[in-house]
């Protein structure tokens, strides 16, 4: 393929890149941190609302989200030289939806009951504003290595986000962890579970406070 | 860069084809695996309603208990056994889709019986268990209610629910609100009552035919009310050939 071709010139030239430069920390960092897509970018802000209410379909839907981030960053980086400027949004959603559509057959042969709780919102991982904007603005211009790292900074800065919310929306919310009943197994078996906290509303507080607390400490400010 | 129309065209082409190829491969792979999940699904469902089988981890298991201790049968409204559709193939009460049948009016719908026996190798039934469908207050609700032999007395139920309200409706779920309709009556003489769910939480003084309410999810318990009383409705005629020892026939199946 001519991009690999064009790698090894450019290796001849001038010595390699560390496999884990400054420079590729950050691409994997930043995400985590202070390019958050959900706490600063605001995306994906509708998969974080719905499956947020237990932790355990929560952390199936990260690694749904981040497989499908890695891997359309990696293909779309791949064929970049390939794909004709005019319908790069279309091969990018069409490959996204591919993987998409991979992850949930993939989820109904072996996890049937974790199927059943995701049901609509594995697929709507197509439409998550975090994974077409890695595309379109790193793995279009990247090389696929960096690509793999942003999308692993990106996937795992909207898991680490959505764990969160959900760790405190079980707790409250259920009372338990894990589906582990934590309060019953310190002894306090009356643990009063807010309703408010299984609803949406409950996830908008909880966002909105993970928000601000990420925004004061990192000193951002909407333009 | 500019690329020529024919290279767009061809490359849209290509893209689709190695794609739904991918698509295609992973669907007709993965189908034997879905189908044991749904048929799994399906069975959990089913002896949910009889018993406790949260304690089962080995899916086998699940799938070889239901077949020793589950016979199942599909009547039409007049309580008739159906074994063939219009087409002359042969009916699995297990395939039989209370959704889709819900579509067709109540008198053309399937209804397939399941059959438990606490002894495999006995012939006595130990519960009925009626599949049903019906409309929750944001969406379908539908549930398998078993009887005890008497088919009379409730022996536990089984609901499940596309989305209700979480915390609310989607409690119907629960061990707690499923634990709350076992040891009730249907009839009252000779008469089908049913059995729902009152308004409110807390109520004391309930009858054989009533069961304490959802606080916050009253919509939700007329929805369970509805569809159990017409499913046990549409039962009905298949109930009392049982009683009346038509059933016999079925008994010694």
């Amino acid at each position: 393929m001519s991009t690999e071709t064009a790698e090894v010139k450019e290796e001849v030239k001038k010595p390699s890149e560390a496999l884990f430069s400054k420079r590729r920390k950050r691409i994997v960092s930043d995400p985590l941190n202070e390019d958050n897509p959900i706490t600063v970018q605001v995306l994906g802000i509708c998969s974080a609302l719905a499956i947020t209410i237990k932790m355990e379909p929560t952390l199936v839907m990260s690694i749904a989200v981040i497989a499908v981030i890695v891997f359309s960053n990696l293909i779309i980086s791949l064929i970049r030289g390939l794909i004709p400027g005019r319908v790069r949004i279309i091969v990018q959603l069409a490959i996204i939806a591919t993987l998409v559509t991979l992850v949930s057959e993939v989820l109904k042969a072996y996890y049937f009951d974790m199927y059943k709780v995701l049901g609509a919102f594995v697929g709507l991982i197509i439409t998550n504003c975090i994974v077409m904007g890695r595309l379109e603005a790193f793995a279009m211009a990247n090389k696929p290595y960096d690509s793999i790292l942003d999308g692993l900074g990106s996937g795992f800065g909207y898991a680490w986000i959505i764990l969160v919310v959900a760790f405190f929306r079980e707790l409250f919310g259920s009372g338990s962890i894990m589906n582990f009943k934590i309060f019953e197994a310190i002894g306090w078996e009356s643990f009063p579970t807010n309703g408010l906290m299984v609803d949406s509303i409950g996830a908008f507080m909880v966002l909105g406070i993970l928000i601000w607390v990420q925004r004061s400490r990192t000193g951002y400010v909407e333009h | 860069m500019q690329r020529s129309n024919t290279y767009i065209i061809l490359f849209s082409v290509a893209l689709t084809v190695v794609l739904g190829g991918l698509l295609s491969l992973a669907s007709v792979g993965l189908k034997p695996a879905q189908q044991k999940q749904v048929e799994l699904d399906t069975k959990k469902k089913i002896l949910g309603a009889v018993m406790d089988i949260s304690t089962y981890e080995d899916p086998n298991k699940i799938l070889s208990l239901y077949d020793e201790r589950v016979e199942s049968i599909v009547v039409d409204i007049n309580g008739d056994e159906v074994t063939t559709d219009e087409k002359g193939n042969p009916v699995v009460a297990e395939k039989v889709n209370i959704q889709k049948n819900y579509r067709f009016d109540a008198s053309e719908r399937l209804y397939p019986v399941f059959k438990f026996k606490n002894d495999p190798s006995s012939d006595q039934i130990d519960a009925y268990i009626f599949p049903m469908f019906g409309a929750g207050l944001w969406d379908w609700i539908s549930g398998y209610v078993a009887l005890e032999n008497d088919l009379n007395t409730i022996k536990g139920v089984a609901f499940d629910h596309k989305q209700e309200t979480p915390g609310l409706g989607a409690r119907i779920t629960s061990e707690e609100i499923k634990s709350r309709f076992v040891g009730k009556e249907i009839y009252e003489g000779s008469e089908l009552v049913s059995v729902s769910m009152v308004k409110g939480e807390g109520n004391t003084g309930l009858t054989e035919h009533q069961v304490d309410g959802m606080s916050g999810a009253t919509l939700t318990g007329k929805g369970v009310n509805a569809m159990m009383e017409s499913y046990l409705g549409y039962y009905q005629s298949y109930i009392s050939k049982v009683k009346s020892g038509d059933g016999a026939v079925a008994l010694n199946q």
